[in-house]
Protein backbone atom coordinates (compact mmCIF):
# COMPACT_ATOMS: atom_id res chain seq x y z
CA UNK A 1 0.00 0.00 0.00
CA UNK A 2 1.20 3.53 -0.76
CA UNK A 3 0.82 6.75 1.22
CA UNK A 4 -1.59 7.97 -1.46
CA UNK A 5 -3.82 4.94 -1.00
CA UNK A 6 -3.95 5.66 2.72
CA UNK A 7 -4.83 9.29 2.03
CA UNK A 8 -7.57 8.35 -0.44
CA UNK A 9 -9.00 5.73 1.87
CA UNK A 10 -11.57 8.10 3.40
CA UNK A 11 -10.79 6.86 6.87
CA UNK A 12 -8.37 9.65 7.66
CA UNK A 13 -8.39 13.43 7.64
CA UNK A 14 -5.43 14.78 5.69
CA UNK A 15 -3.67 17.26 7.99
CA UNK A 16 -0.65 17.68 5.73
CA UNK A 17 -0.49 16.01 2.31
CA UNK A 18 3.30 15.76 2.20
CA UNK A 19 5.46 15.15 -0.82
CA UNK A 20 5.94 11.43 -1.00
CA UNK A 21 2.55 10.09 -2.01
CA UNK A 22 4.05 7.23 -3.99
CA UNK A 23 6.04 6.01 -1.04
CA UNK A 24 5.26 2.44 -0.09
CA UNK A 25 4.06 1.84 3.48
CA UNK A 26 6.13 -1.14 4.61
CA UNK A 27 4.83 -1.61 8.13
CA UNK A 28 2.96 0.01 11.03
CA UNK A 29 4.58 1.35 14.17
CA UNK A 30 2.92 2.56 17.39
CA UNK A 31 4.63 4.65 20.07
CA UNK A 32 4.18 7.97 21.88
CA UNK A 33 7.52 8.33 23.57
CA UNK A 34 9.71 10.11 21.06
CA UNK A 35 13.02 8.67 22.21
CA UNK A 36 11.64 5.16 21.99
CA UNK A 37 10.20 5.93 18.57
CA UNK A 38 13.55 7.39 17.56
CA UNK A 39 15.31 4.15 18.37
CA UNK A 40 12.70 1.79 17.02
CA UNK A 41 10.53 3.25 14.27
CA UNK A 42 11.37 1.27 11.13
CA UNK A 43 12.09 3.20 7.98
CA UNK A 44 9.01 3.26 5.71
CA UNK A 45 6.51 2.81 8.54
CA UNK A 46 3.12 4.41 9.07
CA UNK A 47 3.71 5.78 12.59
CA UNK A 48 0.55 5.89 14.70
CA UNK A 49 0.79 8.22 17.70
CA UNK A 50 -1.12 10.73 19.83
CA UNK A 51 1.88 13.03 20.08
CA UNK A 52 1.42 15.94 17.67
CA UNK A 53 4.22 18.44 18.15
CA UNK A 54 7.30 19.67 16.29
CA UNK A 55 9.44 16.91 17.68
CA UNK A 56 7.10 14.25 16.32
CA UNK A 57 7.87 15.58 12.86
CA UNK A 58 11.60 15.64 13.52
CA UNK A 59 11.50 12.01 14.61
CA UNK A 60 9.34 11.04 11.60
CA UNK A 61 11.76 12.73 9.27
CA UNK A 62 14.94 11.41 10.87
CA UNK A 63 13.72 7.81 11.08
CA UNK A 64 12.44 8.05 7.51
CA UNK A 65 8.86 7.12 8.36
CA UNK A 66 6.47 6.98 5.38
CA UNK A 67 3.81 9.03 7.21
CA UNK A 68 2.49 10.03 10.61
CA UNK A 69 -1.03 9.13 11.72
CA UNK A 70 -2.46 11.00 14.68
CA UNK A 71 -4.96 8.77 16.48
CA UNK A 72 -7.52 9.37 19.25
CA UNK A 73 -8.39 12.79 17.83
CA UNK A 74 -4.89 14.11 18.60
CA UNK A 75 -4.10 17.36 16.80
CA UNK A 76 -0.98 18.82 15.29
CA UNK A 77 -0.20 22.23 16.77
CA UNK A 78 0.12 25.18 14.40
CA UNK A 79 3.93 25.40 14.29
CA UNK A 80 4.09 21.68 13.72
CA UNK A 81 1.59 21.86 10.89
CA UNK A 82 3.71 24.50 9.18
CA UNK A 83 6.80 22.36 9.64
CA UNK A 84 5.05 19.33 8.14
CA UNK A 85 4.23 21.44 5.08
CA UNK A 86 7.79 22.72 4.76
CA UNK A 87 9.36 19.31 5.20
CA UNK A 88 6.85 17.51 2.99
CA UNK A 89 5.79 15.06 5.69
CA UNK A 90 2.40 13.38 5.26
CA UNK A 91 0.27 13.68 8.41
CA UNK A 92 -3.16 12.03 8.66
CA UNK A 93 -5.59 12.05 11.57
CA UNK A 94 -8.42 9.95 12.96
CA UNK A 95 -10.68 9.78 16.01
CA UNK A 96 -10.09 6.02 16.28
CA UNK A 97 -7.86 4.58 19.00
CA UNK A 98 -4.24 3.71 18.24
CA UNK A 99 -4.70 -0.06 18.19
CA UNK A 100 -7.70 -0.07 15.84
CA UNK A 101 -5.99 2.42 13.56
CA UNK A 102 -2.82 0.37 13.36
CA UNK A 103 -4.71 -2.88 12.89
CA UNK A 104 -6.71 -1.52 9.96
CA UNK A 105 -3.56 -0.39 8.20
CA UNK A 106 -1.78 -3.62 8.97
CA UNK A 107 -4.59 -5.66 7.40
CA UNK A 108 -4.20 -3.79 4.16
CA UNK A 109 -0.41 -3.65 3.90
CA UNK B 1 42.36 14.64 6.97
CA UNK B 2 42.41 16.80 3.88
CA UNK B 3 39.34 15.51 2.16
CA UNK B 4 37.05 15.81 5.18
CA UNK B 5 33.96 17.98 4.90
CA UNK B 6 33.28 19.83 8.14
CA UNK B 7 29.87 21.09 9.22
CA UNK B 8 29.33 23.18 12.36
CA UNK B 9 26.08 23.98 14.16
CA UNK B 10 25.34 26.17 17.16
CA UNK B 11 22.63 24.66 19.35
CA UNK B 12 20.42 27.04 21.36
CA UNK B 13 19.31 25.98 24.83
CA UNK B 14 15.61 25.46 25.69
CA UNK B 15 14.43 26.01 22.12
CA UNK B 16 12.26 23.03 21.32
CA UNK B 17 10.86 24.49 18.16
CA UNK B 18 14.34 24.42 16.61
CA UNK B 19 15.71 21.29 18.24
CA UNK B 20 16.51 18.77 15.56
CA UNK B 21 17.29 21.28 12.82
CA UNK B 22 21.01 20.51 12.85
CA UNK B 23 20.35 16.78 12.60
CA UNK B 24 17.85 17.32 9.78
CA UNK B 25 20.37 19.43 7.90
CA UNK B 26 23.10 16.80 8.25
CA UNK B 27 20.63 14.14 7.16
CA UNK B 28 19.73 15.94 3.95
CA UNK B 29 23.38 16.78 3.17
CA UNK B 30 24.46 13.16 3.62
CA UNK B 31 21.59 12.03 1.42
CA UNK B 32 22.65 14.45 -1.30
CA UNK B 33 26.21 13.15 -1.06
CA UNK B 34 24.93 9.67 -1.75
CA UNK B 35 25.76 8.17 1.65
CA UNK B 36 23.88 4.87 2.15
CA UNK B 37 20.39 5.21 3.65
CA UNK B 38 21.39 2.91 6.53
CA UNK B 39 24.35 5.13 7.51
CA UNK B 40 22.27 8.29 7.08
CA UNK B 41 19.64 6.87 9.43
CA UNK B 42 22.24 5.97 12.07
CA UNK B 43 23.83 9.41 11.98
CA UNK B 44 20.45 11.16 12.03
CA UNK B 45 19.16 9.20 15.04
CA UNK B 46 22.35 9.43 17.09
CA UNK B 47 22.87 13.10 16.38
CA UNK B 48 19.24 14.02 17.09
CA UNK B 49 19.36 12.36 20.51
CA UNK B 50 22.59 14.18 21.32
CA UNK B 51 21.20 17.45 20.02
CA UNK B 52 18.03 17.11 22.12
CA UNK B 53 20.13 16.32 25.19
CA UNK B 54 22.11 19.51 24.64
CA UNK B 55 18.82 21.43 24.54
CA UNK B 56 17.20 19.71 27.53
CA UNK B 57 20.05 18.89 29.87
CA UNK B 58 22.78 21.36 28.97
CA UNK B 59 22.78 24.97 27.91
CA UNK B 60 23.07 24.33 24.23
CA UNK B 61 26.50 24.10 22.67
CA UNK B 62 28.18 23.27 19.40
CA UNK B 63 28.05 20.28 17.10
CA UNK B 64 30.82 19.55 14.62
CA UNK B 65 30.32 16.89 11.99
CA UNK B 66 33.26 15.59 9.96
CA UNK B 67 32.50 13.61 6.86
CA UNK B 68 35.38 11.58 5.48
CA UNK B 69 35.32 8.90 2.79
CA UNK B 70 35.18 6.09 5.34
CA UNK B 71 33.48 7.54 8.44
CA UNK B 72 31.32 10.26 9.91
CA UNK B 73 32.49 11.77 13.15
CA UNK B 74 30.08 13.80 15.29
CA UNK B 75 31.37 15.89 18.16
CA UNK B 76 28.76 17.40 20.49
CA UNK B 77 30.25 19.85 22.95
CA UNK B 78 28.31 21.67 25.65
CA UNK B 79 29.12 23.75 28.69
CA UNK B 80 26.23 22.32 30.71
CA UNK B 81 26.24 20.72 34.16
CA UNK B 82 28.16 17.58 33.13
CA UNK B 83 27.09 14.00 33.90
CA UNK B 84 27.96 12.88 37.45
CA UNK B 85 27.54 9.12 36.83
CA UNK B 86 28.01 8.15 33.19
CA UNK B 87 27.36 4.46 33.74
CA UNK B 88 24.00 5.26 35.33
CA UNK B 89 23.12 7.81 32.64
CA UNK B 90 23.78 5.15 29.97
CA UNK B 91 21.19 2.79 31.49
CA UNK B 92 18.02 2.47 29.42
CA UNK B 93 15.20 4.27 31.21
CA UNK B 94 17.38 6.49 33.41
CA UNK B 95 16.40 10.13 33.08
CA UNK B 96 16.52 13.32 35.10
CA UNK B 97 14.23 15.15 32.66
CA UNK B 98 11.52 17.23 34.40
CA UNK B 99 7.79 16.65 33.84
CA UNK B 100 7.32 19.45 31.31
CA UNK B 101 9.92 17.76 29.11
CA UNK B 102 8.17 14.41 29.50
CA UNK B 103 4.92 15.97 28.37
CA UNK B 104 6.67 16.75 25.06
CA UNK B 105 7.43 13.06 24.61
CA UNK B 106 11.04 13.13 25.79
CA UNK B 107 12.64 11.90 28.98
CA UNK B 108 12.24 8.19 28.32
CA UNK B 109 15.88 7.71 29.19
CA UNK B 110 16.60 6.12 25.81
CA UNK B 111 18.74 8.86 24.30
CA UNK B 112 22.22 7.78 25.34
CA UNK B 113 21.40 4.07 24.76
CA UNK B 114 20.12 4.95 21.27
CA UNK B 115 23.29 6.91 20.55
CA UNK B 116 25.39 3.91 21.55
CA UNK B 117 23.23 1.48 19.59
CA UNK B 118 23.34 3.44 16.35
CA UNK B 119 27.04 4.34 16.27
CA UNK B 120 30.19 2.28 15.88
CA UNK B 121 32.13 4.23 18.50
CA UNK B 122 31.00 6.56 21.26
CA UNK B 123 33.06 8.40 23.83
CA UNK B 124 31.76 10.63 26.63
CA UNK B 125 34.09 13.21 28.16
CA UNK B 126 32.33 14.95 31.00
CA UNK B 127 33.22 17.02 34.04
CA UNK B 128 30.61 18.11 36.54
CA UNK B 129 30.22 21.88 36.48
CA UNK B 130 32.28 22.21 33.29
CA UNK B 131 30.45 20.41 30.50
CA UNK B 132 30.18 17.37 28.31
CA UNK B 133 31.68 16.42 24.97
CA UNK B 134 30.33 13.36 23.24
CA UNK B 135 32.13 11.98 20.21
CA UNK B 136 30.41 9.45 18.00
CA UNK B 137 31.62 7.64 14.89
CA UNK B 138 29.56 5.97 12.20
CA UNK B 139 31.65 3.93 9.76
CA UNK B 140 30.69 4.04 6.13
N1 LIG C 1 24.68 16.74 27.51
C1 LIG C 1 24.29 16.39 28.75
N2 LIG C 1 24.61 17.17 29.83
C2 LIG C 1 24.22 16.81 31.07
N3 LIG C 1 23.52 15.70 31.36
C3 LIG C 1 23.18 14.89 30.35
C4 LIG C 1 23.55 15.18 29.00
N4 LIG C 1 23.09 14.17 28.22
C5 LIG C 1 22.47 13.31 29.04
N5 LIG C 1 22.53 13.72 30.32
C6 LIG C 1 22.01 13.01 31.53
O1 LIG C 1 21.83 11.63 31.21
C7 LIG C 1 20.47 11.25 31.41
C8 LIG C 1 20.07 10.20 30.38
O2 LIG C 1 20.08 10.76 29.06
P1 LIG C 1 19.17 10.11 27.92
O3 LIG C 1 19.51 8.65 27.85
O4 LIG C 1 19.32 10.89 26.69
O5 LIG C 1 17.71 10.22 28.53
P2 LIG C 1 16.71 11.48 28.61
O6 LIG C 1 17.25 12.56 27.73
O7 LIG C 1 15.43 10.92 28.13
O8 LIG C 1 16.67 11.89 30.05
C9 LIG C 1 19.69 12.54 31.32
O9 LIG C 1 18.44 12.47 31.98
C10 LIG C 1 20.65 13.52 31.98
O10 LIG C 1 20.59 13.41 33.38
MG1 LIG D 1 17.88 12.28 25.83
Amino acid sequence: MTVRELMDDGRFRVVSPGENEDRKVDTVFCCDLLSVAMGRAPSGCAWVTVMGNMNTLAVASLTDAACVILAEGAVLDETARKKAGEQGITVLATEEPIFETALEIYKRL
Amino acid sequence: MEDAIILKYGISPDDFTRAGEASSDVKSKLKQMGVSPEAVRKVAIAMYEGEINMVIHAKGGEITVQITPDRIIMELADVGPGIPDVELAMKAGYSTAPDEIRSLGFGAGMGLPNMKKYTDEMKIDTTVGVGTTITMVVKL
